[in-house]
This record gives structure tokens, sequence and C-alpha cells, in this order.
């Protein structure tokens, strides 16, 4: 056999956005991994505030003031919107894993739900909490 | 491993401007991936300018154009033209298809951008080295496996078990599926991917195959099927309009009902 050079292939590009569309099959499951990570990190901060009660009193206030901060009410009104969100997405999953609901328009659609209802949801939380 | 860019070798540059044809009033432009193993340098992105009065309605005709009349060095598989050897399956207009079925005024905008099927190695411009793929499909036994002794004709099946192959059989193999999958982009190395699961499915409820078990036994594996996580990419990507995200979930159903 002829001998061959050994070449360092290039990686072709792949990247959402950029190179592969974006559509709602990725981004509902994109959506679902962020805010999963970023509920970990608000479950947190929910957990430090209840230490803090558990503490004591001028912790207490200074953590308490941040969290009913401007600042707070924003991080918590997105925690429920990504609460929601991530709630009604593992519904979507398990209905996925019971080999339902496969076809890519009703995915399509459910993907819709969830944005949407997790939108509505968040609304209905602020209006009720 | 998540990546979220590309390799130093792979970065892509702005290549060459070809001249636009002359006398054309109805001029496309197509942006197309290059990259040659012979000069030792990045990938780039060429810019070609066709007459569309003049060029063939679908992407393929155009690729083929360009490669007689422009510019000789552009390499890209193809062979039937009409959907069904699956040779020429790139990314389009950032999704991933067949060039020979793909209609050119399906895509929106002046541009065409096309590309090699994404995350594999490229071995010339628009050939992605399926090598990988190939061996993925091969480990999923994709022949009949049987016990019974060999019957005087041929393995009878009934007109009912016949019907659970359609949607299945159709898969040409052209990779778009499994190149549209974020989790096989980031681990293809033990990840199985859409096409060779929907291939794998295809023979576990074929009704004249004996190896059920033992094909579920190897798939039972956190990466070779459970790397889906049911995004559906394949399923909306695929130029034959088949459905791997039903079959990969039906063998996971079939990995529960086994156990309960």
């Amino acid at each position: 056999m002829a001998e061959t050079k050994r070449v360092e292939r290039p990686l072709s590009p792949f990247m959402i956005g950029q190179y592969y569309r974006p559509q709602m099959t990725s981004m509902s499951s994109i959506l679902t991994r962020i805010t999963g990570n970023a509920l970990a990190v608000s479950a947190i901060l929910a957990v430090w505030w209840l230490l803090a009660a558990a503490s004591d009193e001028d912790y207490f206030n200074s953590i308490n003031w941040l969290m009913t901060s401007f600042i707070g009410d924003l991080i918590f009104t997105l925690s429920a919107l990504g609460l929601w969100y991530h709630y009604l997405a593992g519904l979507r999953h398990l209905y996925f894993d019971a080999g339902k609901g496969l076809e890519i328009e009703t995915a399509e659609k459910l993907g819709w739900a969830c944005m949407i209802g997790s939108v509505v949801l968040t609304l209905l939380t602020i209006i009720i909490v | 491993m998540v990546q979220f860019s590309l390799p130093k070798n792979s970065k892509i540059r702005v290549g060459k401007t070809w001249p636009k044809p002359e006398g054309a009033k109805n001029t496309r432009k197509f942006q197309i991936y290059r990259w040659s193993p012979e000069d030792g340098e990045n990938p780039r992105v060429d810019t070609y300018f066709l007459d569309m009065d003049k060029c063939g309605p679908m992407v393929l005709d155009a690729l083929i154009k360009i490669k007689n009349e422009v510019d000789a060095t552009l390499t890209f598989r193809r062979s039937c033209r009409e959907g069904i050897c699956g040779s020429c399956a790139m990314n389009i207009d950032g999704i991933n298809t067949l060039a020979c079925i793909y209609g050119l005024d399906e895509i929106k905008g002046d541009t065409v951008k096309i590309n090699p099927l994404p995350h594999m190695p490229v071995v010339k411009d628009l050939i992605p080295d399926l090598t990988h793929f190939y061996a993925q499909h091969a480990s999923i036994m994709p022949w009949l496996e049987t016990k019974t002794n060999r019957p005087e004709k041929e393995w009878r099946q009934s007109i009912e078990d016949r019907k659970k192959l359609d949607g299945l059989y159709e898969c040409v193999m052209c990779a778009s599926c499994s190149t549209s999958c974020p989790s096989y982009w980031w681990n293809s190395d033990r990840y199985l991917g859409p096409a060779a699961l929907l291939h794998a499915y295809r023979w576990i409820i074929d009704s004249r195959d004996e190896a059920t078990g033992e094909r579920l036994d190897q798939l039972e594996d956190p990466f070779k099927l459970y790397r889906c996580h049911t995004i559906m990419n394949c399923t909306k990507t695929c130029p034959k309009g088949l459905n791997p995200a039903k079959s990969i979930a039906a063998i996971k159903k079939m990995m529960v009902n086994r156990v309960v």
C-alpha cells in the first residue's frame, strides 16, 4: 500500500444558532437544562435565607433585606418562571417516555405549551402570591 | 464532552469570492465550506454566484453547476439524485438534509449556506468521515438473527407483522439525523445515535428475528441508548420523514416492560 500522510481532520461546524438552525426541538430541551441548573442555584439562595432566619436576627435582617429587595424579587420571579417551565417540561418528557406525543407536530405544540404555559402560570403566581 | 466552539484546526476563515457569471440578471449567492487535506490550512468558506435562470431547481443542481462551470475542485458525495442513496446529506441553510431533494426555493433569503454534516471529521469540503457512524450501525447486528432451523423457502411474515417495519425500512443511512443530535455531537464515541437505534428497533420488532433479548441486552447501557434525551432534532430533520425518536422511545419502553 502506498504510504499515506496522516492528516488532522477538522471538525465540521455544529454550533446552534450560527450553524444549526434553532428549532423548538432543541430550544425546549436546552431551556429545560438551563432552568434546571438555575433552580439549583435559587434553591441554595432560598435555603440560605432560611438558615439566616434560624441563626441570628442581625444576620437575618441583612439577608432578608437582600432577598426582598428589587434584585431578590427579580431572582425569585425568574425562579418561578423557571420552576413552572421545568415542571411542564418534565410532564412533557413523562408523556414522551410513555411513547406518546412523539409526532413532530405534537412535540412542537407541546413545546410551545410549556413555554407559553410557564409564562401564564408565572403571571398567575404573581397575582395570587 | 460538551463543546461549544470548534477546535483550533477547525476554525473557519473567510475564503475566496469567485467572480459573478457574466450577463446574468438573476444571480444567487452560495457560501460553501471548503477544506482540503493537502494544503495544511484551516477550513474556509468560499462564495460563489450562479445564474439562477440557468440552474436546476435543487441544491444538488447548484453544486453540480458550480463544480462543472466555476470551480472543479469543489468536492461532495452524490449519486442517485432522487433521495434514495443518501450520499448527498449535508447541512443546508442550517438543517441537515439531502441536497438532491431540497429545493433552492425552500431557502429564504438570497444566500445559500452549505456546510458538511455537523460535528464530524471532514475528509474534504462537504464530505464527512462516516467510518464510525457505519461501525455503529454494524454493531446493532443489522441482519435477521435466527435460531430455529432454516425454512425450506423464505422466512414467512404476516401482513400485519410486515406493516410494523413501515417507517423503519425506508431509512437510507444518510446520517442527517445522528449529526443533528446535540447528544450525538457530544457523546458519539459511546452513544449510538438515532440512525443506528432506529435500525436496532427495525430488527427488534421484526417478527422473524429470534434475538430480541440479546439485542435489548446489548443496548442496555447508560450511553448506547440512554444518551437520547428526546430532543427530537432527528425527527425534525429526517429528509425521508421518518421518526427515529419514536423508535428510540419504543426501545426504552421495551427495556422497562421486560423488567416489570
